[in-house]
């Protein structure tokens, strides 16, 4: 390989941990997984993790006094301890098991926007936002008649720290939520500073973490945000769990949003008293085996460790932005390397983006095509679809460059050639 | 080849670049637009019905990949000359049959456009405006994009 390999990380024996990647695609060809931005593959010891649980311990958590309910709610418990470690969260009482990155932001919505957000106040997002950011605010704006306003992002995919300061002073929003690094543009944000600007504004901060937290060292503390939010099965870990933080005193204020067991400290025919944080926001048997298995997923990450992950992550998407630029009739969004992470979204002229990840298939390259569930921001760049490619420790320089070459067959294979139809 | 080459087969982008009645019909009769937002194909179909209830002139217009905008021109093609019972009768089944290569669930709802839009269209006169589904109202039924929610 060239120069350009990367050596910050020891690939090779690092997808050996992943069954997955060892197989041929659909199309008999080596499989290409690009796809990480929607969902990462599971290393065996997340494999092992969940299976053990369910071999060996299963039982509902909080509740038995036997002995497979003690095991399964010291593993679930131990799990909250590895994601406060992660955080670094101040408290294993600011770490909500949800079910997802979704559900997270639905809980702060319901929870915190219906006591606090009123017909008076406004909610500041960016255009940039995943539609699990967008959403759940348009739906507390359709309950208390809040407003909201979104930041706009310049044509290189980034927004000036002027631009996010102008809009504080205007509009003086109660919330500030907006996403860590965009899961179309890639765009790395400067959390800790709009953090701080927020909160000089006066506004309470989201963070959507949910493409931030596999991939670069996370630290809530330092970020100063109050409330950060991400996804399991975008660091390896299953689906069906995430992770809501927030600040103790915001969670404490805040009342419960779904309703159910366990969330409850006593109930009569009356009413009910709340349970203490976490639990409070944890109604229902929570997601075990899927917490089990997110802890087992952080520890491996962070034993690859992510400021390598991160550099390495960057590499490769250097590698791909400098292949495609070099492709006649491609157009890449989002910004320059040095603020891009490992997500690359393109359109190649003519053809669109569902023709594109099709031909990639065939080649055994797993890509996004569509909105990425990010309409708006597509909106904003005047294409309805556009593909996307994003990179995770395991992939190589050797999956850019095969990527690179299927993307230029797709300028060949859909050129017009002045072909007839039979008549 | 693979299967999924074969859906990119010579027929397909023969329609894809050479399309039967792409344009609009200024003499319709019957119109009816539809998109897939999760896509963002958009199909337009102009029907010319006569008074015996056939289809004298059918068009299309649009844009979104080449399974949907290369099966509008199959349809197109098929349903000129064909009475109104013969195109309601007309199923699913047998417009991917029409479209040949086979399709993957996702990749049916992108073939399937056209046929519905035609479909609604059949209810649609013209009476000085255009009609449009884009508000959601008549969803197709089929397989989604479930990732996109």
């Amino acid at each position: 390989m060239t120069a350009t390999q990367t050596t910050l990380l020891p690939v090779d024996t690092i997808r050996r941990d992943f069954p997955i990647l060892t197989q041929k695609s659909a199309s008999g060809m080596p499989l290409v997984y690009l796809d990480n931005a929607a969902s990462t593959q599971h290393p065996q010891v997340v494999i092992d993790a969940i299976s053990d649980c369910y071999r060996n311990y299963y039982s509902n958590v909080h509740r038995g006094i036997h002995t497979m309910s003690e095991a399964s709610t010291h593993a679930y418990e131990k799990s909250r301890e590895t994601v406060a470690d992660f955080l670094n969260a101040a408290s294993l009482r600011e770490v909500i098991f949800t079910a997802g990155a979704t559900a997270a932001i639905n809980t702060v919505a319901r929870s915190w926007g219906d006591a606090n957000i009123t017909s008076n106040d406004t909610i500041l997002l960016t255009i940039a936002e995943h539609h699990a950011n967008i959403v759940p605010w348009q739906q507390l704006a359709a309950r208390v008649g809040c407003k909201i306003v979104f930041l706009p992002v310049a044509d290189d995919g980034t927004i000036s720290d002027d631009v996010v300061i102008a809009h504080l002073e205007k509009h003086r929003p109660k919330l500030f939520a907006f996403v860590a690094i965009s899961n179309v543009l890639g765009t790395e944000f400067p959390v800790q500073r709009w953090t701080q600007l927020a909160h000089d504004a006066g506004a309470v901060v989201l963070v959507d973490a949910a493409q931030a937290a596999p991939h670069l060292p996370l630290d809530v503390q330092l970020w100063n945000a109050d409330f950060v939010v991400f996804s399991g099965h975008k660091v390896c870990g299953p689906s069906g769990i995430g992770v809501l933080y927030g600040k103790e005193s915001l969670l404490d204020a805040m009342p419960p949003f779904l309703g159910g067991g366990a969330m409850i400290h006593r109930v009569t025919t009356d009413g009910f008293e709340p349970a203490e944080l976490p639990e409070k926001f944890e109604a229902g048997t929570p997601p075990i085996t899927e917490a089990i298995g997110l802890a087992a997923a952080i520890k491996y990450v962070r034993a690859i460790g992510l400021e390598k992950i991160h550099a390495h992550e960057k590499q490769l998407v250097r590698r791909a932005a400098e292949l495609l630029s070099e492709i006649e009739g491609v157009t890449m969004l989002g910004p320059l390397p040095e603020q891009r992470s490992g997500i690359l979204s393109f359109v190649v002229q003519d053809v669109h983006a569902h023709d594109v990840s099709q031909w990639l298939d065939t080649r055994g390259i797993a890509v996004r095509a569509g909105h990425h569930c990010a309409m708006p921001l597509h909106k904003r760049f005047g294409v309805s679809a556009t593909s996307r490619a994003s990179f995770y420790f395991y992939n190589t320089i050797e999956e850019v460059d095969v990527f690179a070459v299927a993307v230029r067959e797709v300028r060949e294979k859909f050129a017009r050639t002045g072909r007839k139809r039979t008549r | 080849m693979s299967r999924e080459e074969d859906i990119y087969e010579e027929h397909v982008l023969d329609h894809y670049e050479d399309p039967f009645h792409r344009g609009d019909l200024p003499t319709a009769t019957h119109a009816h637009e539809g998109d897939n937002p999760l896509c963002g194909d958009v199909i337009h179909v102009d029907l010319k019905i006569d008074d015996d209830g056939r289809v004298q002139e059918a068009w299309f217009d649009g844009e979104g990949c080449v399974i949907s905008q290369a099966s509008a021109s199959m349809l197109m093609e098929k349903i000129e000359g064909l009475s109104l019972a013969e195109i309601k009768q007309f199923s699913a089944d047998e417009m991917l049959q029409l479209f040949g290569p086979r399709l993957t669930p996702n990749r049916q709802k992108c073939c399937l456009l056209s046929w519905r839009v035609v479909q609604s269209a059949l209810h649609a006169p013209v009476e000085g405006g255009q009609n449009d589904d884009r508000d959601g109202s008549s969803q197709f039924g089929g397989p989604s994009l479930k990732e996109e929610s």
